[in-house]
């Protein structure tokens, strides 16, 4: 019914095909790249596009094409694990702090109040800062900085959910609490999350690219996206390209995740049901 | 903050070259005070900071503050060009998307929201470097001190915020178009430019203005990638700076420095909320 919906929609269509294509050349990456992303030739480095080498080499004589086609893998997978965890913890936590509300719930909305307080790109930075940039750590600054928001949302939702009527008849005829919170609660905040995951998604994707870009994120010589636009820097007088082609990647794929999350939104939304009906009604009298 | 797996000391060693040998490394944590167990640092951390004491640089053994303070101008500026930027660009934008809805305008600028939101802002930042430093020779990549360095980061770090605002804008402005108190105004036969004036757009920036409170975030954390793209003596590059250097005082002192900041716009921007929507300055009182 949803997915029908969203097929609707031709910016629907334009985003996940886009999402499909970098989901195919990322996981396919090893059997259609041209070369190895990794093997250095210094005799050939910076090379225009060949047939060879088709978008050219780097600095060190590395396959550009190649290392574009490997440098969705390290980004995506992470942003699905980073997704994968914030939805748990945020779960977790609005859902407790949403049913049982009090003082328990007080505190942990201070807690993500503490989260909140910091721009995220900033508090990763100092958390992979301290701890050193492997991919682990990335992972845990960057559910540290996401989850509080999420967590924010579901427990509004749960706070809403509570007052209807069937939650209230679970809680009278005696139903515990877990129960009542995994079986009536959830399904309900799930579509919420959906749609922040998937525009989400293009954050994180952004959020690691732009680490990378600083040093602090992906470490060479792994191929990524951010990484290489930063490579690129101190030719792109010589060779713009080098920074072109993986900045034109972040941008086709963040697009593709914020094209789909906001034709999402728009369908799950249900105000935006009314204003359809609203509309139809409008016309209806219009034409008599 | 401090648990890290590269010794701090040595790396600091390094840094202000000078041989790593295992006394030197041991006489430098002694001095930096990082043999100490965690949670003494860190309170102690606090009380210096409590008297706005955040202690000397690792590197340079400067006063923290005075170091901030240093490169904090450029920063600031950098924020207020942004700003004003946004203002000019979204505005209008979203006024006129809002009135002419559905038209080629609208079209554009949805397209230029999508565009806003997708864009890698490092990755922009060099695009217009390339373009209008280098092949059309409009900026001087290097020269400091004119305002017309400034125009280039700014577009930079102001093409997401402009984009999204101007949407949002949009957005709310339909909402309050189609209220009754607009209805009233033009059936009172106020001229078009009023109406909107006075009666839309007011109602209208409330929902932008909360939202420019809360990205303000955002926008600090881009002056860090920014500034690194234009090389810009700010303070988000400082911050990288120091993270590589692992000068904790320092970084401790900038992540404070942002959430102060972040507070203070956000308190500032509940204190414009009266202004917007005069029932909010009113309250409870009787009317």
């Amino acid at each position: 019914m949803i997915i029908q919906r969203l097929l609707n929609h031709k910016l629907a269509w334009l985003g996940l095909s886009l999402i499909a294509i970098v989901l195919l050349i990322s996981l396919f990456a090893p059997l259609i790249a041209p070369h190895d992303p990794l093997a250095v030739d210094l005799m050939k480095k910076l090379q225009p596009s060949s047939t060879t080498f088709p978008l050219g080499t780097d600095h060190l004589g590395r396959c550009i094409l190649s290392r574009l086609m490997y440098g969705g893998q390290v980004s995506l997978s992470i942003a699905l694990i980073v997704v994968m965890f914030t939805t748990l913890i945020s779960l977790c936590v609005g859902l407790v702090a949403g049913y049982f509300g009090g003082r328990l719930d007080h505190g942990l909305m201070r807690l993500c109040d503490v989260f909140l307080a910091f721009p995220s790109l900033i508090l990763s930075l100092a958390i992979v800062g301290t701890l050193g940039s492997s991919i682990g750590n990335l992972i845990f600054a960057l559910v540290a900085t996401h989850w509080a928001g999420y967590a924010r949302i579901v427990r509004s939702r749960v706070l809403s959910v509570k007052e209807s009527h069937f939650v209230q008849a679970a809680i009278v005829s005696g139903t515990r609490s877990l129960p009542i919170m995994l079986r009536h609660i959830l399904p309900y905040t799930l579509i919420e999350l959906t749609v922040l995951a998937t525009l989400d998604i293009s954050h994180i994707v952004l959020h690691i690219a732009g680490l990378s870009f600083l040093g602090l994120g992906i470490q060479p010589p792994t191929p990524e996206w951010g990484a290489m636009i930063n490579d690129g820097r101190e030719y792109f007088r010589r060779q713009p390209e080098l920074m072109l082609y993986p900045g034109l990647m972040l941008f086709l794929t963040t697009l593709a995740f914020n094209l789909v999350g906001d034709v999402l939104r728009d369908v799950l939304d249900p105000r935006m049901e009314k204003q359809m009906r609203v509309k139809t009604l409008k016309t209806k009298l219009e034409n008599g | 903050m401090q648990q890290m797996p590269s010794d701090t000391a040595a790396v600091i060693l390094r840094a202000t070259d000078t041989p790593t040998t295992p006394e030197a490394i041991e006489a430098m944590r002694e001095r930096l005070g990082l043999n100490r167990p965690l949670p003494i640092q860190y309170l102690d951390w606090l009380w210096h900071v409590l008297r706005l004491d955040f202690g000397r640089s690792f590197i340079t053994g400067k006063p923290v503050l005075q170091e901030v303070m240093n490169y904090l101008p450029t920063t600031l500026m950098l924020m207020t060009c942004t700003t004003v930027l946004i203002v000019v660009i979204s505005v209008p934008m979203g006024i006129f998307a809002a009135l002419y809805r559905d038209t080629v305008f609208d079209q554009f600028s949805r397209l230029f929201a999508y565009t806003g939101v997708s864009m890698p802002s490092f990755w922009l930042g060099f695009l217009l470097l390339y373009v209008f430093s280098f092949k059309l020779g409009w900026f001087s990549v290097t020269s400091r001190g004119s305002i017309v360095d400034w125009i280039l980061p700014s577009i930079t770090l102001a093409f997401a915020p402009a984009a999204v605002y101007a949407r949002l804008l949009r957005g709310s402005m339909l909402e309050s178009l189609s209220q009754n108190y607009v209805l009233y105004a033009r059936a009172r036969g106020l001229s078009e430019r009023l109406v909107v004036l006075r009666y839309v757009l007011k109602n209208a920036f409330l929902p932008v203005v909360t939202v420019f409170g809360l990205s303000f975030a955002h926008l600090l954390a881009g002056t860090v990638v920014v500034e690194n793209v234009f090389a810009l003596p700010g303070l988000g590059r400082f911050a990288v700076q120091s993270i590589l250097n692992r000068d904790y005082p320092m970084i401790q002192c900038y992540v404070c420095l942002t959430a102060v900041l972040f507070v203070v716009v956000n308190f500032g921007v509940d204190l414009t909320y009266s202004y917007f929507d005069p029932r909010i300055r009113l309250g409870n009182q009787e009317i």
